[in-house]
């Protein structure tokens, strides 16, 4: 520990390097003051300086990012993270994600008339964690940067207070997010515990460190204390993921929460998971693929079972979502075990992400738009008839949406499907394979059942006279922001199914 | 590229684009629309036409037209690769024209809300003609998902009785049929190292290195079940009829015509040349599921009283044929094959519309509430009659079905007598329906139904606007029915180097691994020369 160590310690700290999300904390904390001294007026500027901000981040990310100014492919602030290309992408989709939720939230909030500063400055500070977390390469930061996006979400999911089972919701994922966050320490005091045990090879005095523990799981990968050390804390990330064991809190909490903060579980929180699934599996946890590698697959064999026969009797939307999302998961953890022998198939899982997304987004989007004043309960598949013939731009952008996350060509989510398919078949898992096509085939009942609701001509009741007839439902005005921001996310999906140039670096070897 | 491959590029474009244009401004004044739509239906139809008249394949891969065009893909060496060859030109030709005819008839249907009606017919047609253009099996596979989403829209949205589990059920199942041929195709191109996964390059890669022998029969055991769901092979039918009798007329013409066509086309264009072990190892089994697609559900569609029913059960007999002549494995079966496919398309197309034609007149499907309507409509009589025996392959209206039926008959005598024999029965068995249905619904005295339905409305004869797609379907059949060698010349030239690479692939493994089950697939191989 000399003058030159805490040179090269200070020399590291590239603070350019993190821009965007000391950016992203600069603004929440802004806007908390927006609120504070801003008045009335300020208050209602919040959620537009909001989305502008996280906007003009998105644009610096886009310009300044692709070359993270230099330190791209290195380590820094002394090894605790590390700027891969994968975290780059990964830092755009979070701000992108995190700028739709925003909108989706400006929405609920303007609905249900609830203060909104709260709500978008932590929503900011989540994305800051998620960003961080994607590029994480120590185990202090992975755990610092996951518990500041838990914690968010915490507060998020149980917002708006009034309502009970937006408390139980806010509960339960307290409750399960406790209890993983505690297994997943557990697994990491394990491996620091093991890994920097002194008559042990290849022992380290950074034993948190990504590679260092890569080096000490290579000389020691049949350890039993290291290897329930690194079940641990894969257990721990399968509770972010939502995948079979620890789906459990999915349905009530998805249901319970803020549609927007329903978006942002689905996909932020989930590609949280898998960003740091993905930097484990390349990364530190490598040589221990005897151990992963059948855990994984069965992990994933029911996720994929499970999901889709708990979403198949689901009549509420959200719940819908909840239970066919812990599907993807497990096609999503079917890329990441065959990442294992095939590196690439890491693009097929992000090409994926992506996909999820859009139509993820395109769907929480329309159902942003039906909930109704002052309530957040239009979440019957019942509530969607005549959808098709009330507001047909709504429904259109439901069935890109429903129809990507099918996995119906031409739209995105099956050029998806099929890299995650082709990555499998590269790496020989055939019975994954056949298990994710039965998946498929199952998941066509509910989101064809979904969109059969919305489109489908149904047969009512004929008012018979003396009878009142039911005053018609009102259904909501979609403004032009909405149109624009559902639309684009319809198209994107459309053309991202047809044409892949943008994305092509992840396509191939 | 050349402007001929820039026109089979636009048969796919140009309905595409209307159907865009359709969805995109919701509100056009009808004759906009009308106009529109009948361009995108006639285009397709008009360069399908240009297409198979001037094809004249030149270079060794048998193809004509080849354009290709990257779309991202590369890497996976998938490219939006279109051109026909001996056995996808008539059947392009023949997307072409029911597409046409169905298309005609829609406009003229008075459904409500005509409009996306016609935009989702138009997707189909786009999807129809990519199926049969594409080179690319990545696309050859899309372009039929394309095709299958605005049927089920459109099942749901105009169709008839029992529209919302018949939708469900067809899609349900059909997607696990794409799911599983998906599968096979993926397979196929992860087994032979070919440099793009187009069936140009496939062909080639199986050339010097074919696939294992196990590896075959597991990939042709998918793709026979992936494809045989989507052409409703006994005992995987039961969307078929269903969904036909449930589907707006146009739907079950374009897709009981033309896109259930897409199974049929697969094996004969991608499974038999790549995977021929394969094809061997499960012919038998073939062979037995598409006797009871032609006995069973033969016997079924004599039970039936729904005219809708009877056609959809008569198109699922009619693909036993079809299947029975894929079995053989020979030239001479493909062949038949494809000429079976064309005369069918045109005819259930014809079926289907023709019911729905008498349906309008009589409101009801259901035969038994008909009878004597030749005193009110001689023509549409005339015409239906016509159909129907073309339906039965009787020579006439229906030589071109007699022709390809004639055709898998005989290389069936040199894959096995027995079977002939029986299969043959089949014939009568659509006689019965066939003669049974034009009497019970044309001949005859009045059913009462239909007599108190008289008392209330008038019946006229076949509109000039119905006449037209019917005739265009009737006289398109009868032509190719006499003069045959349009189409079987190139056929017989693709399907002959097919196969030749296949014998060789045949005799090249035998020698090398030596298995007893391989001399066997030799000692017994059904090929025509």
């Amino acid at each position: 520990m000399n003058w030159e160590f805490h040179q090269n310690v200070a020399d590291s700290n590239q603070w350019s390097a993190i821009l965007p999300e000391i950016g992203l904390v600069v603004l929440a904390l802004s806007l908390l003051l927006l609120d504070m001294f801003g008045g009335s007026k300020g208050r209602e500027l919040v959620g537009k300086v909001s989305v502008f901000g996280q906007l003009v981040l998105l644009l610096l990310g886009f310009t300044v990012l692709r070359n993270n100014l230099g330190v791209i492919n290195q380590e820094t602030f002394a090894g605790m993270l590390f700027h891969s290309e994968f975290g780059q992408v990964m830092r755009i989709f979070f701000l992108v994600s995190s700028v739709l939720v925003s909108y989706l939230g400006s929405i609920f909030l303007r609905k249900n008339q609830l203060p909104g500063t709260e709500f978008y400055a932590i929503l900011l500070l989540v994305t800051a964690g998620l960003m961080l977390l994607a590029q994480s390469n120590h185990f202090v930061m992975l755990f610092v940067a996951l518990e500041t996006v838990t914690v968010g979400f915490y507060v998020l999911v149980s917002y708006n207070r009034d309502r009970s089972n937006g408390l139980e919701a806010g509960l339960k994922y307290l409750i399960m997010g406790g209890f993983s966050t505690a297994i997943l320490l557990m697994g990491i005091v394990l491996l620091f515990g093991i890994a920097s045990s002194p008559d042990l090879k290849g022992m380290s005095l950074h034993a948190m460190k990504f590679s260092d523990l890569h080096v000490f799981l290579q000389l020691n990968s049949d350890n039993l204390v290291a290897r329930t050390g690194v079940l641990l804390v894969i257990a721990g990330v399968a509770f972010k993921i939502g995948s079979v064991p620890f789906q459990i809190w999915i349905p009530d909490v998805y249901q319970g929460a803020p549609t927007p903060v329903t978006a942002a579980l689905a996909v932020s929180s989930k590609a949280g998971g898998f960003a740091v699934l993905i930097a484990l599996v390349s990364g530190p946890f490598k040589p221990m693929a005897d151990l992963l590698v059948p855990v994984l697959s069965l992990m994933a064999i029911v996720t994929i079972l499970f999901g889709n026969i708990a979403a198949l009797t689901q009549r509420n939307v959200k719940r819908l979502m909840g239970l066919s999302g812990v599907s993807h998961a497990g096609y999503l953890l079917m890329g990441v075990v065959a990442m294992f022998s095939v590196p690439s198939a890491q693009n097929a899982v992000v090409f994926y992400l992506i996909t999820y997304l859009l139509a993820s987004f395109a769907v929480f989007g329309v159902m942003a738009h039906l909930s109704e004043k002052g309530k957040d309960d239009v979440q019957e598949l019942s509530d969607y008839q005549d959808m098709l013939k009330e507001s047909p731009f709504l429904s259109g952008v439901l069935v890109m949406g429903l129809g990507s996350l099918a996995g119906i060509p031409p739209l995105a989510g099956f050029i998806g499907k099929l890299l995650l398919f082709y990555a499998a078949f590269k790496a020989e898992l055939y019975g994954l394979l056949g298990v994710a096509i039965v998946g498929v085939v199952i998941s066509i009942y509910y989101y064809f059942g979904w969109i059969k609701e919305a489109t489908f001509r149904f047969w009512k009741l004929p008012v018979l006279d003396g009878e009142e007839a039911e005053p018609p439902r009102e259904w909501p005005e979609v403004t032009t922001l909405g149109k624009f921001t559902l639309g684009a996310l319809a198209l994107l999906t459309l053309l991202l199914g047809l044409y892949q140039g943008p994305l092509s670096s992840l396509i191939g070897d | 590229m050349n402007n001929y491959s820039i026109l089979l590029l636009s048969t796919i474009l140009v309905p595409l684009i209307v159907a865009v244009v359709l969805l995109g401004f919701s509100k056009l004044p009808k004759g906009i629309t009308q106009f529109l739509a009948t361009l995108g239906f006639c285009f397709p139809a008009l360069g399908a036409l240009i297409l198979w008249i001037n094809f004249h394949p030149v270079d060794a891969t048998g193809y004509d037209y080849l354009m290709s065009l990257p779309t991202g893909l590369e890497g996976l060496g998938i490219t939006l690769h279109l051109g026909l060859n001996g056995i996808s030109a008539p059947l392009y030709f023949l997307a072409g024209i029911v597409g046409l005819a169905a298309g005609i008839y829609a406009m003229q249907s008075g459904a409500e809300r005509l409009q996306q009606y016609l935009m989702l017919i138009l997707f189909m047609q786009a999807g129809l003609m990519g199926v049969f253009a594409s080179v690319d099996v990545f696309f050859f596979y899309f372009f039929h998902e394309l095709a299958l989403i605005p049927t089920f829209i459109c099942i749901g949205v105009w169709g008839g009785r029992d529209r919302q589990s018949a939708a469900m059920e067809m899609t349900i199942y059909l997607t696990l049929g794409a799911m599983l041929s998906l599968l096979g195709l993926l397979a196929i191109y992860f087994q032979t190292d070919a440099e793009a996964f187009n069936m140009i390059a496939l062909k080639k890669a199986v050339a010097t290195s074919p696939i294992g022998g196990e590896s075959q029969n597991i990939i042709f055991g998918l793709l026979l079940f992936g494809f045989g769901i989507l052409v409703s092979l006994f005992p995987f039918h039961s969307w078929a009829p269903r969904g036909y009798a449930a589907a707006p007329t146009s739907i079950a013409m374009l897709h009981a015509g033309v896109l259930k066509k897409f199974g049929l086309y697969g094996f004969i264009q991608v499974a038999l040349p790549l995977v021929p072990l394969g094809a061997y190892h499960w012919s038998s089994f073939l062979a037995w599921m598409a006797l009871g697609s032609v006995l069973i559900i033969g016997l079924i569609t004599i039970a039936q009283r729904d005219l809708k029913m009877m056609v959809g059960f008569s198109s699922v007999m009619h693909m036993g044929y079809c299947f029975l002549g894929i079995a053989c494995l020979s030239v001479l079966g493909a062949a038949g094959v494809i000429i079976t496919m064309v005369a069918h398309g045109l005819t259930v197309a014809l079926l289907f519309l023709l019911g729905h034609v008498v349906y309008r007149r009589t409101d009801t499907y259901d035969m038994d509430d008909m009878g004597g309507l030749v005193k009110q409509t001689p023509a549409l009589a005339a015409i239906f009659s016509a159909a129907v025996l073309a339906s039965i392959g009787l020579p006439g209206p229906g030589l071109l079905n007699f022709f390809g039926e004639f055709t898998v008959f005989t290389a069936l005598w040199d894959f096995s007598r027995t079977f002939t024999a029986i299969a043959v029965l089949g014939m009568i068995i659509s006689a019965i329906y066939g003669l049974r249905a034009i009497g019970r619904i044309f001949f005859g005295s009045s059913s009462k139904a239909l007599e108190a339905h008289l008392k209330e409305n008038s019946i006229k004869d076949i509109s000039t606007a119905e006449k037209i797609p019917a005739l265009i379907l009737l006289v398109t059949l009868v032509v190719i029915g006499l003069w045959p060698r349009l189409m079987t010349d190139d056929l017989h030239r693709t399907l002959d180097a097919n196969f030749k690479t296949i014998d060789a692939k045949l005799a090249q493994l035998s020698v090398e691994v030596d298995e007893p089950v391989l001399e066997v697939a030799l000692s017994s191989e059904p090929v025509i020369e």
